[in-house]
This record gives structure tokens, C-alpha cells and sequence, in this order.
């Protein structure tokens, strides 16, 4: 039983690791003018508004396929729009290489060939100074609760793992705007509740702007203070969830704004049924 | 072989007591498959002691090992792999230079590709040791005939493979550098070059078999050193234990380039999954 609780208490993130000195650096504005986006003939985004103020944590809704990675690609620099602007802190989308903004994507993307040390310093790009960096780096990694595993490659990792070695490489920079892709996506329930609350406390504590997409409705109202959905190419519909935190799941008021939300989603299915019966 | 222990880097923790590499080395050996082997050895040299086999057509082990000892006192036979090692080695590194950079900067940039891939294609498609008349023709039997053989048959392994690696290096990974911020050269040093490494070292592995292949032709018609040269100036006086000692010298030096190319891989790519159990 001690042995148990011993090695949880060396699993458990180590928080104060990361934010010793409080962060100077916090959330940046994003605003998002008339953004359109067109693959070939096909319009994905048309005309899309969005402001998010610095430090909120907004999560995009929104069938298969509707734009969703489409927006977020755009938000971290890694397309280019047809139209419109993206701002940040009222400054245009910066040059590359100097962008505000980190992503974590649905698959960890680390590289199979550096330890987890030198995946997490990848989160620096190009800062030179290496002592500072590996000190960052390992910071980052206790934050996540694998400081312990620094030296070690990432392919045995389990998937859950995997994504928290990602997380760190995107915390190490201390980014003011952070983009996530579905990073829960591949998890299974019980690592997936764990990385929800491990994503919140990180950002209560930096104080971020946090763009999630998702399609897991009750993740996004878990964690979110403004859901947002996006259909036709447009924000359809813009909510504020204002639940205090730590949330629980299968508490009423969550229920109930998730029972909407999914029916707004499902309306469109029942409109136009995708398959006929 | 005896630089076995460098697959035990100093960085890395050792799993066992750290002197006992040795001992483990020969556990390791794998004394079965060396059975047949030995068995046909011996086979060998009782049917030559018996008189079964005549001495003109195959001379036992014995007479090939005494051979062997006789070319290493007078000395000759050091020089001639010196020189054979070195034909080689320049061979490679010419052939392999070109290749490697070739393939990467195809792999890389679509317009240099469309400049040369087809070229290399085409060129591909000759056999290399056909051009030996022509070769001779422009060198006669000087250096460059054989530089030029045996660079020209490592290249296409080398160049193919590299390709191939840098085209199958992860998108996704190289989007994730770009998106955090890594220069070209980093992304190239980080990412491509990594992950385009174990396609790579298996063109280094057939580049190796080919370069002793072609070295070997190249220095039986047209030299005036090395064990090809040795075993045809044998071949006129009639020495058929020497012409036998330099077929196994060739093979024992083949062998020992692949292990190398092997021993590489395993350092190189102690990250992949498929070799860390070797690792130990
Ligand atoms: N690079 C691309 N080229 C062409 N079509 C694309 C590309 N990326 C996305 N699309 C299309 O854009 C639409 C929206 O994609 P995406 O933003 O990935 O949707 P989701 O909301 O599921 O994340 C899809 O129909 C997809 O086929
Ligand atoms: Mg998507």
C-alpha cells in the first residue's frame, strides 16, 4: 500500500516545478477578421469573425469535417488564408518562425530518434543557449510528471505518455496562445479524464489563450469558458460557460448545455441525413 | 571481431558487470551456426588427404592455410589488401559522396530532381561492369579505371536509398519542427537527416557488397596490385592454394564490411524499437 502511494506521488505532475517563478509572459488576444479559406472550388471557411480575449480558454465544436483543423492550422501559421486577417495582441500574424502561437496536435509528432529531453527542447526552436534550454526542457517534462524519464526514448510510451512528452514540448516555449488539435482524440476514457484535468490546471495556472478542438462536446464544456461551433463555414452559434471550476462531469448544469449543444449539432444530421434509410 | 565493444557506448549504462563484454561477446556466437561450416572443412580435408580431390583442382585446407602463411611472411599479402582496401575505401567515398548528395538534394527539391533523376534512371539500367572495355579504353589499367568502376557501382545504392529515406521522412514531423520554429538547417539536422538515416545505411550495406564485387573484377582484368591481381598472377603459375586464399580473402573482407555496416546501424539507430533489444 506505501509502495502504491509512493509511486503515485512520484507520477503526480510537479507543478511547482514549471511555474517556480511566476510566468510573466500570459495570454495573448486573437482576432480573427472575415477569415476565409478555400481548398481549390471548395469554400471551408467563409467570412469567419472570432475575437477570444488574452487568458481564455475557447473550444471549437463542429461536425467532421466542417473547418475546424482547417481554422486552427490557419491560427498557428501552418496555412494560409484566402482571405481575411488573423491578429494577435493587434499585431498582423507574425513572420514564421516568431509566431506567439505552439499546437499540439491529435498524434504526438515526437521524433522517434531524440530522448524526451531533446523532444521537449525541440519546443525552444532556435534558442541557443543549451544549459538554459535543458533545464527548461526537463522543467517542462516534471511538469507533466515524466521528469524521471527524461533519458529515455519515446517509442515505448504509451499513447497517454506520448501526448504529455507533447504537451511539454508545447508548454516548454511559454506560449501565449496554445492550439490544440483533438490532443485527446486517440486516448482511451480513464487517461483522457486525467489529461482533461492535467490541461486545466496547466492553463489556470499560465494563464494562456487555449483554442481547443474537439468533438467530444463534454470535453469542451469541461474545460472551456466560451464553446463555440462552427457550421457552413461560419460561427453559428457562440456560448459562454459560466460553471465554476473544477467541473464535474454528470453534474446538471453540464448535462443540460451539452444536451443543447448536441442537439444543435444533430439538427443539421437530421436535415440532411447523410445516409438513406 | 574484435570491435564488438564499440556497440557499447561509454554514455550508456551497462546492464551487466562492465568487464564481462567479452564473455558475453562468446556466449553470444551462435556455435550452430558455425557447424556446417567446420563440418565442410573438415570434409574437405579428408577428402583431399584421401586423395579424393587432386591437389591441381582443389589443394586441402592445409595447403591453402600454409599458402596463406607463406604470402603473409614474404609480406605481399598485406600490400596487396592495403591496396585493394584502399581502391575500395576511395571508391566508396567518391561513389558514395556523389550519391548521398545527389539523393538529398533530389529528396529535397523537386526542380533538382526533375534536372537528374531521369538521367540516373537511365544510367541505372547499365550494368557497370559492361563499361570495363570502355574504361580501359580512357584509363588503360591505371587508378582511375578502378576509382571510377567501383564509385560508379556504390553510387546508385546510395543515391536510390537516400531518396527514398528523404522521401519517407514523416510530414507531420517536419510540419511539427516548422511549427515550432526550427531553421531549415535544424529541421534538416533534426528531423530529415534522422529520419531519412535508416534507409541510408541499407544503401551503405549494398553499396559495400557491390564495391568488393566490382573491385574484384576490376582488379582480376585490369591491374598490376591487389588480391584480384594476386590471384590472377597465381593463376598463370598455376598456385591454386594461392588463387583459393585470395577467394577467401575476398570473402572474409566482404564479411567484415557488412558487419561494420551492421555494427553502424546498430549504433545509429539505437532509438528504433527493432534494435534496442539488441542493444541489451
Ligand atoms: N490540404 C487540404 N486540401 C484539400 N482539402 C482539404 C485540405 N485540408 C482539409 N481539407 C478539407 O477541408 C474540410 C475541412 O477539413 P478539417 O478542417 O480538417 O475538418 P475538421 O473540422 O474535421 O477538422 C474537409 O472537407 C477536408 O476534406
Ligand atoms: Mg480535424
Amino acid at each position: 500500500m506505501s509502495h502504491m502511494r509512493e509511486a503515485s506521488a512520484r507520477q503526480r505532475p510537479d507543478f511547482d516545478g514549471l511555474f517556480r517563478e511566476p510566468s510573466i509572459v500570459t495570454g495573448v488576444d486573437l482576432s480573427i477578421k472575415g477569415l476565409g479559406k478555400a481548398f481549390g472550388a471548395k469554400q471551408i471557411l467563409r467570412g469567419l469573425d472570432l475575437f477570444v480575449p488574452a487568458g481564455q480558454f475557447v473550444a471549437v465544436v463542429g461536425r467532421s469535417g466542417c473547418g475546424k483543423s482547417t481554422l486552427l492550422r490557419l491560427v498557428a501559421g501552418l496555412d494560409k488564408p484566402s482571405g481575411g486577417t488573423i491578429r494577435f495582441g493587434g499585431e498582423e500574424a507574425s513572420v514564421k518562425g516568431n509566431t506567439p502561437v505552439r499546437v499540439m496536435f491529435q498524434e504526438p509528432r515526437l521524433l522517434p530518434w531524440a530522448r524526451l529531453l531533446a523532444n521537449v527542447e525541440i519546443g525552444l526552436g532556435m534558442r541557443k543557449n543549451a544549459m538554459a534550454n535543458n533545464e527548461a526542457a526537463l522543467e517542462a517534462l516534471r511538469a507533466v510528471g515524466l521528469g524521471d524519464r527524461a533519458q529515455e526514448w519515446p517509442s515505448p510510451l504509451s499513447g497517454g505518455q506520448k501526448q504529455r512528452v507533447a504537451l511539454a514540448r508545447a508548454l516548454v516555449s511559454k506560449p501565449r496562445l496554445l492550439a490544440f488539435d483533438e490532443p485527446l482524440g486517440a486516448l482511451d476514457a480513464l487517461t483522457r479524464i486525467e489529461m482533461q484535468s492535467l490541461l486545466e490546471r496547466v492553463w489556470q495556472r499560465d494563464k494562456f489563450t487555449a483554442l481547443l478542438v474537439t468533438h467530444d462536446v463534454a470535453e469542451a464544456l469541461t474545460l472551456a469558458d466560451r464553446v463555440i461551433m462552427i457550421e457552413d463555414g461560419k460561427i453559428t452559434f457562440d456560448i459562454n460557460v459560466d460553471l465554476p471550476r473544477p467541473r464535474h462531469r454528470g453534474s446538471v448544469d453540464l448535462a443540460l448545455l451539452e444536451e443543447r449543444i448536441l442537439s444543435l449539432l444533430l439538427r443539421k444530421d437530421a436535415d440532411q441525413p447523410e445516409y438513406e434509410i | 571481431m574484435s570491435d564488438a565493444p564499440l556497440a557499447l557506448s561509454a554514455s550508456e549504462p551497462l546492464s551487466g558487470p562492465r568487464g564481462s563484454w567479452l564473455a558475453k561477446f562468446f556466449i553470444k556466437i551462435d556455435w550452430l551456426a558455425w557447424a556446417v561450416p567446420a563440418g565442410l572443412l573438415i570434409a574437405w580435408q579428408i577428402a583431399s588427404s584421401f586423395g579424393l580431390i587432386p591437389s591441381t583442382v582443389l589443394p586441402s585446407p592445409a595447403d591453402v592455410a600454409l599458402a596463406g602463411w607463406k604470402l603473409a611472411a614474404s609480406g605481399d599479402l598485406f600490400i596487396n589488401i592495403g591496396v585493394s582496401t584502399l581502391r575500395a575505401l576511395a571508391g566508396l567515398a567518391v561513389g558514395g559522396g556523389i550519391g548521398f548528395v545527389f539523393g538529398f538534394a533530389n529528396g529535397l527539391s523537386k526542380l533538382s530532381e526533375r534536372l537528374t533523376d531521369t538521367t540516373f534512371q537511365m544510367l541505372r539500367n547499365i550494368p557497370h561492369l559492361a563499361l570495363i572495355p570502355l574504361v580501359i579504353l580512357w584509363f588503360g589499367i591505371e587508378e582511375e579505371a578502378k576509382l571510377f568502376l567501383v564509385a560508379l557501382g556504390v553510387f546508385f545504392p546510395i543515391y536510390l536509398n537516400t531518396l527514398h529515406g528523404i522521401r519517407n521522412v514523416d510530414p507531420q514531423l517536419v510540419e511539427m519542427g516548422r511549427s515550432y520554429g526550427l531553421s531549415s538547417f535544424a529541421l534538416l539536422r533534426r528531423v530529415i537527416l534522422p529520419g531519412a538515416l535508416p534507409s541510408i545505411l541499407v544503401g551503405l550495406r549494398f553499396g559495400l557488397g557491390v564495391m568488393w564485387l566490382t573491385l574484384i573484377v576490376a582488379e582480376t582484368i585490369a591491374a598490376q596490385s591487389g588480391i584480384g591481381y594476386m590471384a590472377m598472377q597465381a593463376r598463370e603459375f598455376m598456385q591454386v592454394d594461392v588463387v583459393v586464399f585470395s577467394v577467401l580473402i575476398y570473402a572474409a573482407l566482404g564479411k567484415l564490411a557488412d558487419s561494420t555496416a551492421r555494427l553502424l546501424e546498430k549504433l545509429c539507430l539505437k532509438w528504433h524499437p527493432a534494435f534496442q533489444d539488441l542493444m541489451g
